[in-house]
């Protein structure tokens, strides 16, 4: 086995290139569980925590899109400016585990992992992001639906690194919500993350832990713009209610060892129809 | 690149150590108590979960069993050993930190497992934020798992740790 720990985005794409079955470590919150336990031996790791290329973020010229490197830790997530550009993700960056775990996790290790629980991935696909891949000789941007292909699959090539992703910057409500055994440092059991483009008229579900990837409900979304109107966000109590019963029947559950399928569909009506209330402007 | 048994060097409470004869798959935990002798540091879930092996790496509080020790190369690494106060009694009667000390006299120690994890978290707050809310000592302590205290005890030991300094300012 060897470590390897480049510098630069560039050194790191050659260290992957000379190794492609290395394991490419970022925060390691998910990597670190695996060998502790001994589920995992890697022959090779390269970490990326010294690549200060995947630890930028910047608005786009317009600042209607941010980017965010890879290896921007939660922490910074959770808090201004992303608050108020994107409040979804800095909600969903608050609900990771613990201030130890935000310090050290990232959306690029939650997209590398690609777990259906993965609390950053119900944001990226409500704002339809675009994952940013490079190795030596490619640079590829890939939809986030594209990219989630399977648990704990996704389509990153074996000599590729997640630099980072794009989303818009869009105006309407955003928010996150999730439901775990308990109020801090949990997995989620089910979430649901909502997002309302006024501007364009949608309006963007999708959920996590109920399904192989992240759902997004095209047909609740679909729906609720042919009786509502998205751009005025007034929600009655009667379509939120039929909302999260229309967002339950989108999701597909399973039983596990967090819970079972049908209390993962009952948290999800409960969840979709309350970020509707709340949508109320 | 580190390979296999090769040595690696870390730097621990402002000494750069070697690491030798190792696995280099070992997480920090297990390399600071198992290798570099510094038991200060527990390991308890070894999932991230329980926050009794909080370090400093890089001034950020960290579970040291979620980093690869030969990943944690040029980096900074702050245990709980390091916090004690650079007044050296003896080579082992050092003198014990502020929030040591008020976790002691506000009997917030109980099995102390959790102590040295919520020791280098309450330092990391109050580094960075000396006056915080209850509510912010709170959050920064919400990676650190409390079974004996019910934590009304730690509260009043970082509370007790404010206010001495405030009145030393």
């Amino acid at each position: 086995m060897s470590v390897s720990v480049p510098t630069s985005l560039n050194d790191a794409l050659v260290a992957l290139r000379q190794m492609p079955n290395a394991r490419l470590l970022q925060g390691g919150t998910d990597t670190m569980v695996e060998i502790n336990f001994n589920h995992f031996k890697p022959e090779h790791i390269v970490a990326l925590r010294k690549v200060e290329e995947l630890r930028q973020y910047s608005l786009g010229a317009d600042s209607k899109s941010v980017h965010i490197g890879s290896g921007v830790p939660y922490k910074v997530l959770e808090a201004e400016p992303f608050l108020s550009i994107v409040p979804a993700l800095a909600q969903a960056s608050r609900t990771v585990g613990s201030p130890q775990i935000r310090a050290a996790g990232s959306l690029g290790g939650n997209l590398g992992t690609c777990s259906p629980a993965g609390d950053g991935l119900p944001v990226l696909s409500a704002l339809d992001a675009v994952i940013h891949l490079r190795s030596i000789d490619e640079q590829r941007d890939v939809l986030i639906h594209d990219f989630m292909v399977g648990v704990k699959r996704n389509a990153r090539k074996d000599d590729e690194i997640i630099t980072g992703v794009t989303m818009p910057i869009l105006q309407g409500f955003q928010g996150y919500s999730k439901v775990g055994v308990r109020n801090a440092m949990v997995i989620s059991v089910a979430s649901a993350c909502l997002a309302i483009d006024q501007v364009g008229s949608t309006v963007r579900l999708a959920l996590g832990a109920v399904g192989p990837t992240i759902i997004r409900c095209r047909e609740t979304e679909q729906w609720l713009s042919t009786e509502v109107d998205i751009a005025s966000s007034k929600f009655s109590n009667a379509i939120a209610v039929e909302f999260g019963r229309r967002a339950a029947l989108e999701a597909r559950p399973i039983d596990d060892h967090r819970s079972t399928a049908e209390y993962r569909r009952h948290a999800i009506s409960v969840l979709a129809q309350r970020l509707l209330l709340k949508a109320n402007s | 690149m580190t390979s296999e048994n090769q040595m690696y060097q870390l730097n621990v409470n402002g000494d750069n150590r070697q690491v030798k004869d190792a696995w280099i798959g070992e997480s920090l935990l297990y390399v600071l108590r198992e290798r570099l002798d510094l038991p200060g540091s527990k390991g308890a879930c070894e999932q991230g979960e329980c926050g009794s092996c909080t370090v400093l790496l890089d001034g950020d509080a960290v579970c040291s069993c979620l980093v690869l020790a030969a990943a944690a190369i040029d980096s900074t690494i702050t245990t709980v050993e390091g916090l004690m106060s650079d007044t050296v009694m003896g080579d082992t009667a050092r003198a014990v930190s502020d929030v040591q000390a008020a976790f002691v006299t506000e009997g917030a120690v109980q099995c102390g497992f959790c102590t040295p994890g919520l020791i280098v978290a309450v330092h990391h707050l109050l580094d960075q934020n000396p006056s915080p809310t209850e509510i912010q000592v709170k959050e920064a302590i919400s990676g650190n798992i409390c079974r004996c205290t019910g934590y009304g005890r730690i509260f009043a030991a970082v509370n007790a740790v404010i206010e001495s300094r405030e009145k030393s300012k």
